[in-house]
């Protein structure tokens, strides 16, 4: 008889607890269509941004305003962040609840030092070059597209958070597994986002 | 069931028939009886892709018909248990190979045209009109030949004219639906294609990109001349200044008025200050008393222009003079109205065309 | 939960149900409920339109109002009748086709309902606040942008969450037929009806963010004087145009592909044959819903692309043709052989044939560009669509409604009632658009408000206004057949098409589990093959034990109304006075505290014990 919920909550933890259930499957192929839906979104910030990347009206254009070296430290953040957040879901396959936490927590700080990045680069346009959201379709469709960026890393950090509070006395089991690991796809689809915007805004910009 | 069904169909083809041999629209309007060579390379196309389409009904509604006379279950009639027939490969390829065959055959000739609509290489030796849209008149600027007007756009028969888009406001689209097809009037681009009229004539030309309240009374009208009558029409229409004409009593009050109530801050009155490029704020009023329809769309009556000029709104839902000039009395419109009626550059006009 | 059982509780109990179920099948129900009024608003709308352009230089209704009339007559019709109607017959019948308890996310489900409701009715208000959006359904960017009022903010507002919970449905379904399916029931096997589902699932998923970044560039235009748009700052209409039918043009194909399936269904099994040529209608299907998304630029050819694009893509839309017809074709020789039964569903049905056939070759006809300079933005195009949209997926509505009120409701519709239904709406249906396709090539943009006298375009608008009352009256005639059938229509059987597939294998309506123990599927038209080669009742794929089942919960229905709260305070930020941005922020914590909530609180779900379910299958051997 199961009405205690008991098969939730194993002695030992299968080799992939995030699939062992109905409904850890549910979610992890609910999320990854949930990314490929994500790709359109970016994609159509992309096309708008490369359309109007060049119609500056007068305003301060990419290669005026971008420095490489702070975008490289945001992607360095990012990307060591990804692979720290891989370190958490191997721990989590082991049923190892400590380390998937603390590799989740330092995943957490990475983002929220990424974000802090972000935040001051923009700060900086803003008041050093007086370029904002309004400034030209290119401030528009920039903005538009590093800023959807950055509400996704926001978002992204809070439901860690969310679940890192409300987990941390609970250790691992089949019901909270499915959750972790679809945060972790999560964050790695944003990772894969942010090299995109690194190449095609930043190097691009620089550069082209 | 199958009586009405086929009942319905036969009331329907009848219908559509009688309606096709009543007419195909107005004669200067419709696109099914081409008048220039736009309209003809689309109607060429559109007769195409009809027969084959048509072709294409006719094969779907035969078996349909045949299916259903023949496979219907008639009242009484036992249940029964037909072969559970899985498909049929050759019947498949059939009708996957055919219709692939068919589309070919009209993309040939789709693409070619396409092309060939597009080739704007010998613009340079063809009268070329710069078009504005606004909300809701047009504007049409003659390159080189230092003269604008509003509304009529007068071209001559038989060569190419160029005819090149923008938008002041909002998008809009050029469609003369006779002469070719349309054409949409962009804020970022110039966009470019030509008519070219087979006969004389006034055709109708409407905007087809919903534009705000008034998108449906947003008319103007190709006034096709000889060659000779349009070069006319340019001539008188550079000599034109409207203060060398001779008005009468009436109309130089009414000339006073329309200085006095703002009008001409909007609107132009003869082509001597002209600056290439420049849009005016309000249509050009230039030929006027010339014009083929007030507003677009009204018919030349004075009383039409004098309701025009005293509440525009109704008219027009929307437009843009509305409220931008102090109260007109009756008779004062009418004063404004006689001034405007005399301004008559050119003795070709649009209702000397117009059947 | 069955119907007696519903019948003694009091309407408190059962609205509190509904608002706070997370059983597809009611789900179902309240998509439809919510659709067939929204149906009805658009419909007023249209018969406003017909009237408007009765006689020429009409002045029933002033340019503004109409103009609004017609883009709410399109939005409404698009996305608030014909997506959520279609979408609540793949609650109903989904799952069950595939031999499934509920949908992979119950909670996301009732989600994404309450965001569809919540925004159409926010859309809706716009009526009584000042202005319903008037820029057309398209709300292309320079008109939509100059617009006064609030009206397009409405539009955006409104659009944004209903179509966020579009995208949640989309996902739903396709992690359900992933995950779902009963033992057996292999991805071959599954009834054209829920391959549609799942390929319309996959268009919505792709179709809808677009649309998303559409609306939030026009929002931030409109509200944060961004310049996107704004030609003088550097910014493209074009752009709007691009990504409003990248999302577009996969949207008709929403609109039609799970008609598609139904209609496949249901000439198999009104013909008591199995579909002709299984294999190729799943891949005809998936072409022509890739091909959906090539195509996008044959409603822009008049823009000024060049003729390197209009080419390509005269050429591509051209190619939709194949796929489709293929499906003709094959529903034709479905019922070749077969016996076929003519009933309302069946009739409607039949009736897509034609319609579907004339609204399809016209689609091949627009593809040709420069004939398109001559449709673009006319009559012609408004038959066309609507030859698409009404003779595709309202038929299919109906046909589907015909087809399993039985199951939903648990009463067959009268035949009779249905059958005049049909027969009115047919006659009204093409008295109303095949007209139209001459008027568009006689001189008639779309969207006019009024047309001029003596341009002879008189005689074919009273034709089309004619026309429009016929399907009027249709549609007050299906609604007094659900009425009467409620009232005086008999019981229905579990089976009574003598159907094919796995959804007549359950009562009538189904029990809230759907399946005591989950079917074991041999073949396609399990049901059928049963009925052939055994005794006529699928056998159970697991044994008997308990069964999980979702909690229902009030939480989908409270961050609906967060959304729909601070979609005022988005439509009203600009203006004076900081009561508004308290609805922004109110509304928005509102709605995220709701999923915090959601998040934090661990719901497990319960149990059915198996001695409950071994009670119901004795109850049905009986």
């Amino acid at each position: 008889m199961s009405h205690d919920h008991s098969n939730l909550f194993p002695e030992t933890l299968p080799a992939e607890p995030e699939k062992a259930t109905l409904e850890g499957k549910n979610k992890f192929f609910g999320l990854w269509f949930f990314l490929g839906g994500e790709t359109v979104l970016f994609a159509s910030l992309f096309g708008t941004y490369l359309a109007l990347k060049n119609s500056t009206a007068g305003g301060p254009a990419s290669d005026e305003l971008f420095g490489l070296g702070l975008v490289f430290l945001m992607t360095m953040l990012l990307l060591t962040s990804s692979l720290t957040s891989v370190y958490a879901m191997y721990h989590m396959r082991n049923g190892d609840f400590k380390k998937m936490y603390l590799w989740l927590a330092i995943t957490g700080l990475l983002g929220i030092g990424f974000l802090a990045c972000e935040i001051y680069e923009f700060a900086h346009y803003i008041t050093d070059y007086g370029f904002t959201f309004r400034s030209s379709a290119f401030g528009s469709a920039f903005y538009a597209l590093v800023g959807f960026h950055g509400g996704h890393v926001l978002f992204g950090i809070c439901w860690l958070l969310s679940l890192l509070i409300r987990n941390a006395k609970r250790g691992l089991n089949l019901y909270n597994a499915p959750k972790f690991n679809t945060f972790s796809l999560y964050w790695h689809f944003i990772d894969v986002v942010w090299v995109f915007i690194f190449t095609v805004v930043y190097l691009m910009g620089k550069v082209g | 069931m199958k009586g009405w069904l086929g009942k319905a169909k036969t009331l329907l083809i009848l219908g559509a028939l009688a309606f096709v041999l009543s007419g195909c629209g107005r004669d200067n309007l419709t696109a099914l009886v081409p008048k220039g060579y736009g309209a003809e390379v689309s109607m060429n196309l559109i007769i195409l892709t009809t027969v084959v389409m048509t072709c294409v009904l006719i094969i779907v509604f035969i078996i349909y018909v045949l299916v259903l006379v023949k496979f219907r279950k008639k009242k009484g009639d036992p249940v029964i248990n037909p072969e559970q027939v899985e498909g049929n490969k050759t019947l498949e390829a059939v009708w996957t190979i055919i219709p692939i065959i068919l589309v070919v055959i009209m993309a040939v000739p789709t693409v070619f045209a396409t092309f060939h609509l597009a080739d704007d290489s010998d613009k340079e030796d063809h009268i070329n009109v710069h078009v504005t849209g606004n909300q809701y008149w047009w504007h049409f600027d003659y390159e080189n030949e230092e003269i604008a007007t509003s509304q009529d756009l007068y071209i001559p028969v038989n060569t190419k004219v160029y005819i090149h888009l923008i938008t002041n406001d909002v998008l809009h689209s050029f469609w003369v639906p006779s002469l070719s097809g349309k054409l949409d009037v962009n804020p970022e681009n110039v966009n470019t294609m030509y008519l070219e009229a087979y006969e004389e004539g006034v055709f109708f030309g409407k905007c087809a990109e919903l534009c705000g309240p008034s998108h449906s009374l947003m008319d103007f009208k190709v006034v096709v001349v000889s060659e000779e009558e349009y070069d006319q029409w340019v001539a008188d229409m550079q000599d034109f200044n409207s203060e060398e004409v001779e008005l009468d009593a009436v109309a130089q009050e009414g000339q006073e008025l329309f200085e006095e109530k703002a009008c001409i801050s909007c609107h132009a009155t003869d082509t001597q200050n002209y600056s290439a490029g420049a849009v005016p704020v309000g249509p050009d009023l230039t030929n006027l008393g010339d014009r083929s329809r007030y507003a677009g769309y009204l018919m030349p009556t004075k009383e039409n222009l004098v309701n025009w000029i005293l509440d525009p709104e109704t008219l027009k839902p929307g437009n843009l003079m509305t409220g931008k000039y102090p109260d007109v009395s009756e008779d004062e419109a009418d004063k404004i109205a006689e001034y405007l009626l005399q301004l008559k550059p050119s003795d070709v006009t649009a209702e000397s065309k117009e059947k | 939960m069955s119907t007696a059982a519903m019948g003694k509780r009091s309407f408190g109990a059962v609205l509190w149900d509904y608002m706070t179920t997370v059983d597809h099948k009611k789900i179902a129900h309240l998509y439809l409920a919510g659709g067939g009024f929204f149906f009805i608003l658009g419909g007023i709308e249209a018969l406003i339109i017909r009237i408007q352009l009765i006689k020429p230089e009409n002045d029933f209704i002033s340019a503004g109002f109409y103009n609004e009339v017609i883009t709410m007559h399109g939005t409404t019709m698009i996305f608030l009748a014909a997506m959520p109607m279609m979408i609540g017959l793949m609650n109903a019948a989904m799952p069950l086709q595939i031999g499934a308890r509920d949908v992979a996310f119950p909670f996301v489900n009732a989600l994404s309902f309450w965001l569809f409701f919540f925004g159409g009715i926010l859309l809706n208000i716009s009526f009584l606040t000042g202005g319903a959006p008037d820029a057309g359904w398209t709300s292309y960017a320079s008109l939509a942008m100059q617009s006064p009022g609030h009206g397009v903010d409405y539009y955006v507002a409104g659009l944004q969450i209903a179509g966020a919970g579009t995208l949640m449905g989309g996902i739903n379904f396709l992690a359900t037929i992933v995950t779902m399916r009963a033992p057996g029931m292999t991805y071959m096997r599954m009834p054209l009806f829920s391959w549609a589902t799942f390929v319309t699932s996959i268009l919505i998923l792709f179709a809808f963010p677009p649309l998303t970044i559409n609306l939030f560039l026009l929002m931030f235009d409109r509200m944060f004087d961004t310049a996107f748009f704004n030609v003088a700052l550097g910014g493209n209409t074009i752009i709007y145009q691009h990504l409003f039918w990248i999302f577009g043009h996969p949207e008709v194909y929403i609109l039609i592909l799970p008609f598609f399936g139904l209609f496949s269904d249901i000439f198999s099994t009104f013909s008591r044959k199995r579909l002709f040529g299984y294999t190729a209608m799943v891949f005809a299907t998936m072409l022509i819903a890739f091909l959906g998304f090539m195509v996008w630029a044959h409603h822009m050819f008049t823009v000024g692309l060049g003729p390197v694009a209009n080419s390509i893509f005269a050429v591509g839309t051209m190619a939709i043709a194949v796929p489709t017809g293929i499906k003709i074709f094959n529903w034709l020789l479905t019922m070749w052989g077969g016996q076929v039964t003519i009933n309302s569903a069946m009739l409607w049905a039949l009736g897509f044939i034609p319609s579907f056939t004339i609204g399809g070759v016209t689609g091949v006809m627009l593809g040709s560009a420069v004939a398109d300079y001559q449709y673009h933005d006319t009559y012609f195009v408004i038959a066309h669509f609507h030859y698409v949209i009404v003779g595709g997926s309202v038929f299919g509505i109906f046909a589907g409604l015909h087809y399993w009120w039985p199951k939903m409701f648990g009463r067959v519709l009268n035949e009779t009632l249905g059958k005049w239904t049909f027969w009115l709406f047919f006659i009204g249906f093409h008295l109303t658009f095949f007209i139209q396709h001459f008027l568009g090539l006689m001189g008639m943009p779309r969207r006019y408000w009024v047309f001029l006298h003596d341009q002879g375009l008189e005689l074919g608008n009273l034709i089309s206004s004619v026309g429009a009352f016929f399907m009027g009256v249709a549609s007050i005639i299906f609604v007094y057949n659900i009425i009467y059938t409620a009232i005086k229509e008999e019981k229905a059987e579990a089976d009574p098409w003598d159907g094919r597939t796995l959804e007549w294998t359950v009562s009538s309506p189904p029990p809230y589990y759907n399946f005591e123990q989950l079917p074991l599927v041999r073949g396609l038209d399990p049901l059928w093959i049963e009925k052939m080669e055994g005794d006529g009742t699928v056998p159970p794929g697991e044994p008997l034990d308990d069964v999980h089942m979702p909690n229902g919960s009030i939480l989908p229905l409270l961050m609906g109304l967060g959304f729909f709260i601070a979609g005022f305070g988005f439509i009203y930020q600009d203006g004076q006075g900081s009561l508004w941005y308290l609805a922004l922020y109110g509304g928005m914590a509102f709605a995220i505290g709701c999923m915090v909530v959601r998040s934090l609180k661990d719901d497990y779900g319960y149990y059915i014990p198996k001695e409950e379910l071994q009670k119901a299958l004795e109850g049905e051997a009986k």
